[in-house]
């Protein structure tokens, strides 16, 4: 096995790269994780404000519309989440390298919690608007596929004893699953939906302004707070992986100390 | 070439086969992923004659009629090029109204009336305050009385 500070020392030492070492990335992410945190509470109390009290109500839909602050950030981070998962597969796959599978193992938790919250609030939101709880139109059934994918991923890497083959089989799903984004986000252009298109897009939006403001700042807080939770994930996970090595008992040693 | 050089091209050349795969298989059920037809497409005999389906489309203007019992609806349902008239029993959505997104399930009968199950109202992506729809409207209504003033003026 190759020594990971004797690859380090070829290569600048300021390198960016250091921080694939789990060693390297397990003070970062302690450094990070708590203004992560904090960005993220700050920009949902304001979110929610302007979401609740500032933007107006909807000339078609009346105050139910509101969801829209909590659905939209919901499923764009479900989608996106499952992209980054899927890039950091690929990376592992590649180069073989600890940390993008610990990244993959963080990620899919909190992926799963979004997607599961914009399925729920899409349902409370189609009843009094569509009718419905539930269709089975493309957009709806190809979010639901998501959920899946991700409870799949957990449970197959979970299953799996032996770490690498868990890893690389989480991975495969990861990959292979990864089509289905942009089978979601295109569902509503490529076929007959209920759910309508999409409000905001790279080109535009058709909403008014607060209410798209509103929207974009809970996006920004979920970004925050998936962040801040993915850092505190890596964190334990890199401990468990690593527990064999000098460092992790040096540092489990100087935590148990402290307190 | 080194390890890992080959593991990308492996990994670049399954996943290209599997994407392809994928657009294959969703063009070949495209038919099957439509949630609902359009009344062009009933009117032209595309529809499925024998089981169920759903018609998408906006609600006709002034076509709502409320027949006498009071649960029974009959609206006709309208892509602008053709119109399909329907005919409900039972609750509507709060969306539902005149010149707005619907969607219909049910089966088409031999007369040609569509005898729905269930009528779901469909909204766009449009999200704005009331007194901006208000606006709106006014101005479409002064361009409107504009027009008609002009026709007349010739």
């Amino acid at each position: 096995m190759m020594n990971t500070s004797s690859l380090s020392q070829k290569r600048t030492p300021k390198s960016i790269l250091r921080f694939a070492a789990p060693q390297m990335f397990y003070p970062l992410a302690g450094t990070l994780a708590p203004w992560c945190a904090g960005i993220a509470a700050v920009l949902t109390v304001i979110g929610l404000y302007i979401g609740f009290f500032v933007a107006p109500t909807d000339f078609q839909q009346g105050e139910v519309y509101r969801v829209i602050f909590i659905h939209v950030p919901a499923a764009w981070m479900s989608m996106l989440i499952y992209l980054a998962m899927a890039f950091w597969a690929a990376v592992g796959l590649v180069l073989n390298t600890r940390m993008s599978f610990i990244m993959t193992q963080a990620l899919a938790p909190t992926g799963a919690m979004f997607c599961f919250l914009a399925l729920w609030t899409g349902a409370l939101w189609g009843k009094p608007t569509w009718g419905t709880y539930w269709v089975w139109d493309a957009r709806l059934t190809s979010q639901l596929l998501l959920l899946f994918l991700y409870l799949g991923f957990m449970a197959l890497t979970q299953a799996i004893e032996d770490q690498r083959r868990a890893d690389r089989a989480g991975a495969i799903i990861a990959l292979v699953g990864a089509v289905n984004v942009p089978i979601i986000y295109f569902s509503v252009q490529w076929w007959n939906t209920l759910h309508q298109g999409a409000s905001v897009t790279p080109t535009g939006s058709s909403m008014a302004s607060t209410m798209l403001a509103g929207m974009l700042v809970m996006a920004i807080a979920s970004w925050a707070y998936t962040f801040a939770v993915v850092f505190w994930r890596v964190r334990s996970l890199i401990l468990e992986r690593e527990r064999h090595t000098d460092w992790v008992g040096a540092e489990i040693d100087a935590q148990e100390g402290r307190s | 070439m080194k390890p890992r050089t080959k593991r990308l091209a492996l990994l670049g050349g399954a996943a290209a086969l599997f994407v392809g795969a994928i657009a294959l298989v969703l063009t070949a059920f495209q038919q099957n992923l439509v949630f609902f037809h359009t009344p062009t497409d009933v009117a032209e005999g595309r529809a499925p004659a024998e089981r169920a389906f759903r018609i998408g489309g906006l609600v006709e203007e002034g076509s709502i009629v409320r027949e006498a019992d009071g649960v029974t609806v009959r609206f006709a349902i309208t892509d602008t090029a053709q119109a399909i008239p329907v005919t409900y029993r039972g609750s509507l959505p709060d969306l539902f109204q005149e010149g707005k997104g619907a969607v219909v399930q049910g089966k088409l009968g031999p007369d040609g009336l569509f005898q729905a199950s269930e009528v779901l109202a469909k909204h766009d992506e449009n999200y704005m305050p009331v007194e901006a729809q208000y606006a709106i409207d006014k101005a479409q209504a002064q361009a409107q009385a504009q027009a008609a003033a002009d026709t007349v003026q010739k």
